[in-house]
């Protein structure tokens, strides 16, 4: 009956309301081309920037060999980071009391201590030693117990000036550092892969080790990379940092010196804004690409953007809106 | 006594055909006592089919057959083989990690909840235990995966990961993990109590074709039919004991225990 009454009656005319109208956005748009108007107006004219000076110099040999050291104290800082925070993250993690009260100690102590005192302390332990020397401690002091003078068990050993090279102590600064911070994300992530994941590899006769690299980990990677990510990018400012070491194959510690002895400085902190975000976008097109390698076997890429948008649809209105409003 | 492995001559003499053989299992979570004693024994090439309210102690009898739990007292042995521990001189030695893994191979597992490896393909879930594990050669891993894939209904679905399967395709993707390991014992935790009910059959249908190829099998289950089918025996567990076991069919016609009886009622 019902089939019936739909098709005799006519179909009604396609709905030609009037669309919701956000005034909000026209005037957020308004707001928002003025500002722009007077910023470019504010790069053009402001003869401060003198823009001719600042491409000259900013692609200059020191300036483009300080990119390269900020290029490397990032990458390297962050292997070591990396590296050295899944160790400290398993020892975290592991049955093993000790184990765990040294991986905790490590933590709390690198970060505890802000990485300019660091910086500045590892450069400076050439003080504590001349010499870098391993061997049996105390070795001198058990040799006059048993009564020979000048006793030494040293192993090897270099000059503390060889080994301790502003790069190597600022490296050491920052890639220590970084692994206790990596630890806590590398840590979160493992313990976001489901218990079951590991049942079910222990059931398989896998070993712990083999559990940890080819199941747990690769899972946890979804979690560690976007904070990793972040890291990284913090890591490439804070490599500004190792001035203080101090280290002057570095980015910013060039451009400055430029500025000062120019008398331009102004134009070089704009040539260093530039050259960081450069460095940035790069940095983030990478992160792209190993997000999407992890997220395989877990459905659409874009799931997770789509979550977000259906919590603000849920929410009463789209993003956007909420920001015009 | 080195590292065990399959063949224990000592032990098998006298029990030739039993494939497990459990001794007043303890098992005890803190103050709350979960196993209160459990004997069962299985033969080969037997299906046991393990029974009881939630909370009875199914999960956790099972998870200490394969040492995923550690027991508390009792003695667990498959194949004749102690599970977790050796004995030496009348003292229990507890195994080091990788010869409770290297008993563990021996032993297949199908859980509830899956467990398949959401990054990898079903081929490579398939494939990854007896590579790592075994050491196995590629190909030969493959033609093996490929073929138990194909003899669980998916051989069509070998580049499939997990997320692009329904939960019966995942179960049987899971089954065939487990069987890629060559197991003398599979153990399943209520296989299909997470599947829509329409995709039950088809992982039962994998697990009757198993118990026919003559695997022995202990599998807890919810599904009364499958057991008075396909079960050779019947255990009830309730509070941590056996409350009753025999034949299927005749334990699910006639209960004999209270407990037993308003169990089936409830799930018949
Ligand atoms: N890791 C654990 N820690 C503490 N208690 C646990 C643990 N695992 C299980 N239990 C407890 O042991 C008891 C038995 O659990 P178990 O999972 O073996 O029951 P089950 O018979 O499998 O029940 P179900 O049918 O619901 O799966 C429960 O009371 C449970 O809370
Ligand atoms: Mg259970």
């Amino acid at each position: 009956m019902s089939v019936e009454t739909q098709s005799e009656r006519a179909r009604p005319e396609p709905i030609r309301a009037v669309p919701v109208r956000h005034p909000g956005r026209w005037v957020a748009v308004a707001v928002i081309g003025v500002l722009v108007a007077m910023f470019v107006h504010l790069l053009v004219t402001n003869k401060a920037f003198n823009w001719s000076f600042m491409v000259d110099e900013m692609f200059r040999p020191p300036i483009v060999a300080g990119l390269r050291g900020t290029i490397a104290l990032t990458l390297l800082a962050m292997l070591i980071g990396v590296g050295l925070g899944v160790v400290i993250a398993v020892m975290r993690l592991s049955a093993n009391p000790i184990l765990r009260g040294v991986a905790w100690g490590y933590t709390w102590f690198f970060r505890a201590v802000p990485r300019l005192v660091l910086a500045i302390l590892f450069g400076n332990l050439g003080i504590l030693w001349s010499r870098i020397e391993f061997g049996l401690p105390f070795d001198r002091q058990i040799g006059a117990l048993f009564g020979i003078q000048d006793f030494e068990a040293r192993l090897f050993g270099f000059s503390a000036v060889d080994i301790l090279t502003g790069f190597v102590a600022g490296l050491l600064a920052l890639g220590l550092s970084e692994a206790a911070y990596m630890a806590e994300i590398v840590r979160a992530g493992i313990q976001s892969v489901d218990e079951g994941q590991t049942e079910a590899a222990q059931a398989l006769g896998m070993r712990r080790g083999q559990i940890l690299r080819r199941i747990v980990l690769p899972q946890a990677m979804r979690v560690i990379i976007p904070p990793t990510g972040n890291e990284t990018i913090a890591m490439l400012k804070d490599t500004s940092l190792v001035a203080f070491v101090p280290v002057s194959t570095e980015l910013f510690f060039q451009l400055k010196a430029v500025g000062n002895r120019t008398f331009q400085v102004f134009p070089m902190l704009v040539a260093a804004c530039l050259w960081y975000l450069l460095l940035t976008s790069v940095l983030l097109v990478g992160q792209y690409y190993l997000e999407r390698h992890f997220a395989r076997g877990h459905g659409r890429a874009g799931a997770a953007r789509v979550k977000v948008r259906g919590l603000a649809a849920e929410a009463g209105g789209t993003t956007g809106e909420a920001v015009t409003r | 006594m080195t590292a065990p492995t399959g063949d224990t001559t000592t032990a098998r003499t006298g029990e030739r055909d039993v494939m497990v053989r459990a001794e007043q299992v303890h098992k005890s979570f803190g103050a709350l006592e979960v196993l209160k004693g459990i004997d069962l024994e299985v033969r080969s090439g037997e299906v046991c089919c393990l029974l009881g309210p939630s909370g009875s102690g199914k999960s956790t009898f099972l998870r200490c057959i394969n040492h995923l739990e550690k027991i508390n007292a009792g003695r667990i042995r498959v194949d004749g083989e102690l599970i977790g521990y050796r004995e030496r001189g009348g003292k229990l030695h507890e195994l080091r990690e990788s010869e409770v893994a290297a008993q563990r191979r021996a032993i297949g597992m199908v859980f509830q909840r899956f467990n398949l490896f959401p990054h990898m393909t079903a081929l490579q879930n398939v494939m990854e235990a007896p590579l790592r594990v075994r050491g196995e050669k590629k190909d030969v891993v493959r033609d093996r995966a490929a073929a138990l894939l194909e003899r669980v209904g998916l051989g069509d679905r070998l580049g499939a990961y997990p997320s692009q399967l329904s939960g019966g395709q995942q179960q049987r993707v899971a089954i065939a993990r487990a069987l890629a390991m060559q197991p003398k014992l599979m153990l399943f935790d209520e296989p299909t109590s997470a599947l829509d009910p329409e995709l039950v059959g088809e992982v039962l249908d994998v697990m009757k074709d198993l118990a026919r190829d003559g695997m022995t099998m202990i599998v807890v289950t919810h599904e009364i039919g499958f057991a008075r089918e396909v079960g050779d025996s019947l255990v009830f567990m309730d509070g941590g004991v056996v409350v009753e076991s025999g034949v299927p069919r005749e334990v699910i016609a006639n209960p004999r225990h209270d407990r037993t009886k308003a169990f089936l009622a409830k799930v018949l």
